[in-house]
């Protein structure tokens, strides 16, 4: 078995020194000189065409330089190429409250503030649409006139034969879930810093550089390409330190076109940064989604059938919005053994914030439904909620009746591992009431194996390039936001080249510098850009090879690279079996304790080598060297090794690429380019919770995840990534719920929106399970998003288990499980919010956010769709 | 609003600012006195991210006034630092996954030390107390106590050894 000296430690993320000392730079943190700030008029209204727009006011205010409107920048853009619905500021509509419609770059903040109160801007308002499946009937006043029935778009995919799949079944179950609308609220509010060069030529606005906080660099550039009529060469976009991401950083976000458009027109930089608020409405979260569900069973629990309707909620724009709706649908795929499938998919647009994708891209929703309906058929046929799920796993290497290929598949493990560190078999069923076990699985891709953009361009390329002083640098385009990227990235150029992590650094996400990666999203980074990474540095290690083969006179395939030394192996493979053995005291244990933490850690900080300062040019010890050097030797230093390939070849650079395998590719039915992976990460989950039967409350006690994620290269990143999704899928399970009043939203801030703090939070018990991936880096998959899908139903049959409900809507709020509870006992429904219920509330959170009063944030809409007219605004 | 000449101690030096009597301590830092690591997560003061102490206690610098600060010791993370290496709970938190992102960090390291500072040998409930002033999207807090009971740790290694 290979051992490894840096793959598979728990190491510190590369770069954790600037984030705990304030020192890292986010892009709200970078100004320049000269810079102005920029902000945004959004609309008050869910739906209206622009009559006009009066910002001469605005222009004459002191401290104003420039104000922005739709006609400057008036291209449209998308994410999708099928999907270019959105402009950098409204042309002629505006379709959510929120919506952008000017820009002030001003002096300061406050400046531009006033600034935007002087600019008049007349309406004809139009009916809006707030519920999807109403807006589905619209005849007339379409959202975008090209969609009818504001169906953005709509799937019908049949799989096998499941009319005859549930004629076979002996047990079939059938019900509505609902899974309100959720959003990423990642903590770092989005902020995009733009400034035009002069032209030397010219004198006018030349090349264009953009700091933003994104997920996908190189989309941006694309897009800016697009709106400013500019050539991507003249575009360089710089992704510093991202505060989180979760899916709301994967496209472009209307303020990092605005804050170009705004610079070009004030020819000085111009930065802007949303509220918090902003960051709301910018949302393109999960939409809400309505599930009709329906699946059949054998009498031994075997799946016969599973035919699924889903309408997504999508706002109103189409966003990711395509992608997301197919995903619903894939992805019923390749978690269990499923012969038949029919889906049918509607994305459907309203006139509320765009959704788009979210941590679990697509898949979150639809596998809540899925697995609470499983456990329900599992109750019905007696049969163990754990068990149901083993009697259906998939027989692994396979292609699944949708088109997905999987090749490793750690599921069956994952429910092993679950089931027993939860003491399930003593435990499920047996705890008082009010206490309850539940347990759910859940999976996602290793990235798409087709780029949203067609073509056969690779997804990730690496650039290596090592200096005499064996100082490794990789440039990467892959954008860590958090979930550790530049760290695994780093992690993998020192494995391959046997140096010390702390020779490498990592140069990524500078489209000027850095080679093509089409970003951070769908968990494609590890598996893709690991790839890529470990292949330059493969070429890099070759020229290397070469070199010292020569000098030790020896086969290039007897040098071993270790431990920043390149050393003939002859069968005589000295010291560094023993070093490895050193090294790797967690050997064989895929998780790890403090103690191993403590004592096996790898040292980062301290590349010394044979007793040098890390960092010199070390001509003098090498012409010294050379003389004793005539001899051939049985190793080099790092150093030396690559001094001697410098020397040999001229510079030392190396290339590698990664692309999808054709095999990995999917069907060819319509809409079969989403869903297929060349991997997928796998997770099962027991979760432990109390309900409270007099307050409805639900309390998480504990969650146990088992993840497969192929190879574990770093433990403690991929334990954070994996409880991190557990914890936000627990948010969406219990409390989190974007709540609309006639398309304003009502809870646009952390407090109202419930984000979970600590106390609220469970204990969450991450169990790593390695099934070694045969094509992702060194055996690795995804770990940072798969598991999220897996706790919402986890809980939610746990509560079953405590008290005996089915929940099919979530969040699971106390009102919630109160009617629930009393809907069991036959009782009246007891409505707590009478009068204050907190979609149309009168009395209860008048304000919606914090930030509502005179003068401020959105008017109310008024009474455009027939509802009752909403209480006057600007009461305090 | 004109500017007025406030005096503002911070991480242990004083600065002479001209600002507004409203400027917030949050921009006063950030703007004026480009102590970008404090940072801004929310509208409403609700996230903590903000979080500096004051005299010793965590504030929400997001939600004070700058001027109120007169003549009170202000430190901020950039300040947490110790003799310009790492404090035990800044690698701590970098060692055990404490920060995935770090947009809250700041904010949290604050939190931590002032808690540290009252309270040396927390129980579990006892931090998951003192944390929830502060939120945090990525990591679901489990690494951060993991990694303030390893900074207790070292602390105390440290401390056996310089005794
Ligand atoms: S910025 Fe959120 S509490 Fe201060
Ligand atoms: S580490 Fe990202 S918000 Fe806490």
């Amino acid at each position: 078995m290979t051992t490894f000296s840096i793959i598979g430690k728990p190491i510190a993320m590369v770069d954790a020194a600037g984030k705990t000392t304030g020192a890292g730079k986010y892009t709200d943190d970078l100004s320049l000189p000269g810079m102005l700030t920029g902000k945004i008029l959004h609309s008050p209204h869910p739906h209206a065409r622009i009559k006009r727009i009066d910002a001469s006011r605005a222009e004459k205010l002191d401290g104003v330089v420039a104000v922005v409107v739709g006609s400057d920048a008036p291209n449209p853009y998308g994410i999708l190429p099928v999907g270019h619905d959105e402009h950098a500021l409204a042309v002629d509509k505006v379709r959510y409250v929120g919506d952008n419609v000017a820009c002030v770059a001003a002096e300061d903040e406050a400046t531009a503030e006033r600034a935007l109160e002087l600019i008049n801007v007349e309406y004809e308002l139009l009916p809006a649409y707030f519920d999807p499946e109403e807006s589905m009937k619209a005849e007339r006043d379409l959202i975008h006139d090209n969609k009818p029935h504001n169906v953005e778009k709509d799937y019908h995919h049949v799989f096998g034969d499941p009319d005859k799949g549930l004629a076979e079944a002996d047990h079939i179950e059938e019900a509505r879930f609902i899974a309100n609308e959720v959003t990423h609220a990642a903590m770092e509010p989005h902020s995009t810093l733009a400034t035009f060069d002069i032209d030397s030529q010219t004198g006018k606005p030349g090349r264009l550089t953009v700091w933003s906080s994104t997920q996908v660099p190189y989309y941006l550039q694309h897009k800016l390409s697009l709106v400013l009529e500019m050539p991507m060469s003249q575009i360089r976009v710089i992704k510093p330190l991202v505060g989180g991401g979760f899916g709301g950083k994967s496209e472009v976000i209307p303020l990092e076109i605005i804050s170009a458009v705004a610079a070009r027109k004030a020819q000085r930089p111009v930065k802007i940064t949303y509220t918090r608020e902003e960051v709301f409405w910018a949302h393109r979260g999960r939409p809400r989604t309505i599930i009709d569900l329906k699946t059949g069973v054998k009498n031994d629990g075997r799946i016969t059938a599973v035919k699924a309707r889903v309408v997504q909620d999508g706002g109103g724009y189409c966003s990711y919005g395509v992608v997301t709706i197919l995903y619903s649908g894939a992805l019923l795929g390749a978690l269990y053994d499923i012969p038949t499938i029919q889906y049918d998919g509607f994305r459907v647009l309203t006139n509320k914030p765009a959704c788009g994708a979210m941590r679990g891209h697509g898949t979150v929703n639809v596998r809540f439904a899925f697995e609470s309906q499983l456990d329900e058929l599992a109750a019905k046929l007696n049969i163990d909620s754990a068990e149901i799920r083993r009697r259906n796993l998939l027989q692994a290497p396979c292609i699944t009746v949708n088109g997905l290929r999987v090749q490793s598949y750690g599921l069956p493990e994952c429910i092993d591992k679950v089931v027993d560190r939860s003491r399930w078999k003593e435990r499920k069923g047996k705890l008082p009431r009010g206490r309850g076990l539940g347990v759910a699985c859940s999976h996602y891709v290793s990235g798409a194996a087709n780029s949203i953009i067609r073509s056969d361009m690779p997804h990730s390329t690496v650039n290596i390039k090592i200096d005499r002083d064996g100082g490794v640098v990789v440039y990467t385009g892959a954008s860590e936001i958090g979930q550790g990227s530049d760290t695994m990235t780093a992690q993998i150029a020192a494995e391959v080249l046997g140096c010390s992590l702390g020779r490498v650094k990592v140069v990524a996400a500078d489209t000027d510098l850095t080679p093509i990666d089409i970003g951070s999203y769908s968990s494609r980074v590890t598996f893709m850009a690991g790839n890529a990474t470990l292949r330059a540095a493969e070429a890099v290690k070759k020229q290397i090879a070469a070199a010292a083969s020569k000098k030790m006179n020896c086969d290039l395939v007897d040098l071993v690279f270790r431990d920043d030394a390149v050393r003939r192996s002859n069968g005589i493979s000295t010291g560094h079996v023993g070093t490895d053995a050193l090294a790797r005291p967690a050997e064989g244990a895929p998780s790890f304790s403090r103690s191993l933490r403590e004592g096996g850690d790898v040292d980062s900080s301290s590349p010394t080598v044979s007793g040098r300062v890390e960092g010199q040019i070390l001509r003098g010890s090498l012409q010294q060297k050379r003389k004793e050097d005539d001899a051939p030797k049985t190793s080099m230093s790092f150093e030396e090794a690559v001094v001697a390939a410098i020397d040999f070849h001229g510079a030392l650079t190396g290339t590698g690429s990664y692309a999808p395998p054709p095999e990995a590719r999917g069907g060819k039915h319509k809409g079969g380019g989403v869903g297929p992976s060349p991997a997928y990460s796998y997770s099962a989950q027991v979760a432990e919770v109390s309900v409270d039967e007099d307050t409805g409350e639900v309390t998480v006690h504990k969650v146990w995840a088992a993840h497969d994620c192929g190879r574990a290269l770093n433990p403690v990143a991929v334990e954070g990534q994996v409880i991190g999704s557990v914890w936000m899928g627990m948010g969406q399970a219990l409390t989190e719920e974007m709540i609309w009043k006639d398309g304003l939203l009502m809870n646009p801030g952390l407090l109202e929106y419930r984000s979970p703090s600590s106390v609220e939070s469970p204990e969450v018990e991450a169990i790593i399970v390695e099934s070694i991936d045969p094509e992702g880096p060194f055996g690795a998959k995804e770990c940072s998003e798969g598991a999220l899908a897996a706790t919402i139903p986890a809980i939610a049959n746990a509560i079953y288990d405590a008290v005996g409900i089915r929940l099919h809507e979530s969040p699971f709020t106390p009102e919630r499980v109160l009617a629930a509870l009393r809907a069991k006992k036959n009782a009246k429904p007891l409505n707590l919010t009478e009068g204050v219920d907190p979609t149309s509330p009168t009395t209860f959170r008048e304000h919606g956010g914090a930030l509502w009063f005179k003068g401020k944030g959105p008017e109310r809409h008024e009474g455009s769709v027939g509802r009752a007219p909403s209480p006057a605004s600007g009461e305090q | 609003m004109k500017k007025q000449l406030f005096e503002l101690r911070v991480n242990g030096r004083s600065h002479e600012l001209a600002i507004e009597p409203n400027r917030l301590l949050l921009d006063a830092l950030r703007l004026d006195l480009q102590l970008t690591g404090s940072k801004r997560g929310c509208d409403d003061s609700s996230c903590g991210a903000c979080a500096v102490l004051v005299d010793g206690t965590p504030m929400l610098s997001c939600t004070m006034l700058a001027a109120s600060c007169e003549g009170q010791e202000i430190t901020t993370v950039e300040g947490v630092s110790e003799h310009g290496a790492l404090a035990a709970i800044q690698k701590a938190y970098g060692d055990w996954g404490g920060a995935q992102c770090g947009f809250c960090t700041p904010g949290f390291m604050m939190t931590v030390k002032h808690l540290l500072a009252t309270n040396p040998n927390p129980t579990d409930p006892e931090i998951r107390d003192a944390l929830s002033s502060n939120l945090c999207r990525c990591t679901g807090y489990s690494q951060m106590y993991e990694a303030i009971k390893a900074a207790i740790q070292a602390e105390q290694k440290g401390m056996a050894a310089r005794t």
